[in-house]
């Protein structure tokens, strides 16, 4: 068995009064590619959270290549898992280059040249910038690119942090669909990442996805390949909605047949 | 118009050296003039005499003697005041943040008047000055201590506001014991105390202080030049600060005193000099943007040189009178500040 470099042993996280997820087990190994599906609500961005080591867990640990997340200090997590959030917080003017460039700060002070923040730190930036389609943004002030532009130069600061882990909130919900498709394509494309991402799109999580862990929002909780997971039987009870699933050219659609009265 | 809005090109490089050099004339300039109004050939004669060591007793070198010192501390205060300002308002997300605004002054002020009102010397008024900020910053991080010691410290909302409140009731404490100072000292005293209270560097200083302050100033400045770049990052949202490595708690607990320490010190020196540290890093920001590691040195010079600047006018525009610095910063201040707001 591979060592799982992501592991909750019995975790349980609370919002307020509610218990979101209660005694959750789950091991991640490298290279897989987790969704968070859920209804809104459910604790998607909370458990994201915790997994980042940003909110402490209400029972239960989180282990970060076998060792828990409050033993590891603010640098050396920050080598390991970096987390791309959907708001932003654009006070003052910066160019978009100068954004993903901070995700480096880690290696601040690194002397040799593959990791360092000067040149090749800029260059490796850019890269992160391509493969995001907004290289073409990097020396926009980032409080005028749209949300969806914004999105992708954040998307490229959690590639340029250089981490194992990278934990994604709503990574596409401000993407046009060629951008969907081709984010979640760059993402799945570095193998030696792995990926836990809250996604609201079935059909993008079926399509990203190794695996998924279904939040219902009441501490119950079902995790497992997504072949398995993502299934019409499971998602209609946990979105309280009609879903289908249809083959389109062999591959697998959902679809909301959920009334809406005429 | 090009659609495609690109942030200027900062002129980082050369902001600096052009406000060093700025500097550089204030400090000459404030030696120049004043009620006594010397050539800057004897000047830099008695200057050399004196780094010599020799004991020439011209009109230029008692000028020196007199002028030098408290040039150097006119510099030492405006520096501090700006780089608490500047401090501030990147930690706090606040653009009217201000050195004062965490009632550290406050503190000292109540301090020093009791001092001046029981008639103790300019030393005494300073060590109470010193004391009394030292006091209102164990308060404010003893009142202050869950926004500051939280664990799950980048999650927690609203603890900027939770420190900005804090600092701003300990201010408004300090001003209502000082009035109350201010109603029961005797008539003598008070124009002391109105001087005090405005900021002002008429206080006879010794060359040893001067530098001792000048030095503080390097120091705490060069302190906070090391968490200049988790500044930066703090300013785009405390919880991806984290994420990316920053331990924003340890940050912020360390910046906190700092701004204390530099006001409590500008404030020992100088009394409640009014201002500087608000408007330094707003004109300076301006210029050069946001990087950290710019503002902080450049909002520094520059209030070190609107504070000469504002002592020089204030000692040279109605000699023999001399006018409190702190009432000069404001009315040399205000129109640059308002001149700024109205460009594009």
């Amino acid at each position: 068995m591979t060592k799982a470099l992501l592991a909750c042993r019995g975790l349980d996280v609370r919002y307020g009064e509610r218990w979101l997820v209660r005694c959750l087990q789950l091991e991640i190994a490298q290279g897989e590619r987790w969704a968070l599906v859920g209804p809104n609500g459910a604790g998607k961005t909370t458990l994201l959270q915790v997994l980042a080591g940003v909110r402490a867990a209400d029972g239960g640990a989180v282990e970060l290549a076998g060792r828990p997340l409050d033993r590891w200090s603010v640098e050396e997590l920050a080598a390991q898992r970096a987390l791309v959030a959907d708001r932003w917080f654009d006070p003052f003017g910066t160019r978009a280059l100068d954004t993903v460039m901070a995700a480096r700060y880690r290696f601040r002070g690194a002397k040799h040249a593959t990791s360092g923040n000067g040149q090749d730190g800029e260059r490796l930036a850019r890269q992160c910038m391509a493969a995001m389609d907004c290289e073409a943004l990097a020396l926009r002030d980032v409080r005028q690119l749209s949300r969806g532009e914004r999105q992708r130069v954040a998307l490229a600061a959690g590639l340029a942090q250089q981490s194992a882990l990278i934990l994604l909130d709503e990574p596409i919900s401000h993407q046009d669909p060629r951008h969907q498709v081709q984010v979640l394509q760059q993402l799945s494309q570095r193998k030696q990442c792995t990926y836990v991402g809250a996604l609201h799109d079935i059909n993008a999580a079926a399509r990203f996805a190794t695996h998924a862990l279904l939040l219902t929002g009441d501490g119950s909780w079902h995790a497992g390949a997504s072949h398995s997971v993502l299934t019409q039987e499971h998602l209609s009870p946990l979105f309280g909605t009609e879903i289908v699933q249809v083959l389109v050219d062999s591959q697998r659609v959902f679809v909301s047949t959920g009334g809406i009265p005429a | 118009m090009d659609a495609t809005v690109r942030l200027r090109e900062l002129p980082n490089a050369s902001f600096l050296p052009m406000l060093i050099a700025a500097a550089v004339l204030c400090l000459l300039a404030a030696l120049r003039f004043g009620s006594v109004e010397v050539s800057t050939g004897a000047l830099l004669h008695a200057l050399v005499d004196r780094l010599r060591g020799g004991q020439e007793s011209s009109v230029a070198a008692t000028v020196l003697a007199l002028r030098l010192p408290r040039a150097l501390t006119g510099i030492a205060v405006g520096g501090l005041l700006a780089l608490s300002g500047a401090l501030l308002q990147s930690l706090l997300r606040n653009p009217l943040a201000d050195p004062y605004v965490l009632g550290v002054s406050g503190g000292a002020s109540c301090a020093a008047i009791t001092a001046i009102a029981f008639g103790a010397g300019a030393a005494a008024i300073a060590l109470f000055a010193a004391g009394g900020a030292f006091a209102a910053m164990l308060l404010l991080f003893l009142l202050a201590h869950r926004a500051l010691f939280a664990r799950d410290a980048p999650l927690e909302q609203g603890r900027d506001t939770a420190i900005l409140l804090t600092g701003v009731m300990i201010a408004s404490l300090c001003a209502a014991a000082l009035s109350l100072v201010l109603t029961l000292a005797p008539d003598g005293r008070l124009r002391t105390m109105v001087f005090w209270l405005l900021g002002d560097l008429s206080g006879a200083v010794s060359m040893g202080v001067a530098m001792a302050a000048v030095f503080s100033w390097l120091l705490l400045l060069s302190l906070g030049l090391r968490d200049a770049n988790a500044l930066n990052l703090m300013l785009g949202g405390e919880v991806q600060a984290y994420t990316q490595g920053v331990a924003t708690a340890q940050v912020r607990r360390r910046l906190i005193a700092l701004t204390a320490v530099a006001t409590g010190v500008a404030v020992a020196l100088a009394g409640a000099v009014g201002f500087v540290g608000f408007v330094a890093p707003h004109l300076v920001r301006y210029f050069v943007g946001t990087n950290q590691r710019v503002v902080l040195p450049a909002a520094s010079l520059l209030g070190a040189i609107l504070v000469l600047l504002a002592d020089t006018i204030g000692r040279s525009i109605a000699a023999p009178l001399q006018l409190p610095v702190g009432a000069l910063t404001a009315l040399v201040g205000v129109p640059v500040f308002l001149w700024q707001l109205q460009r594009p």
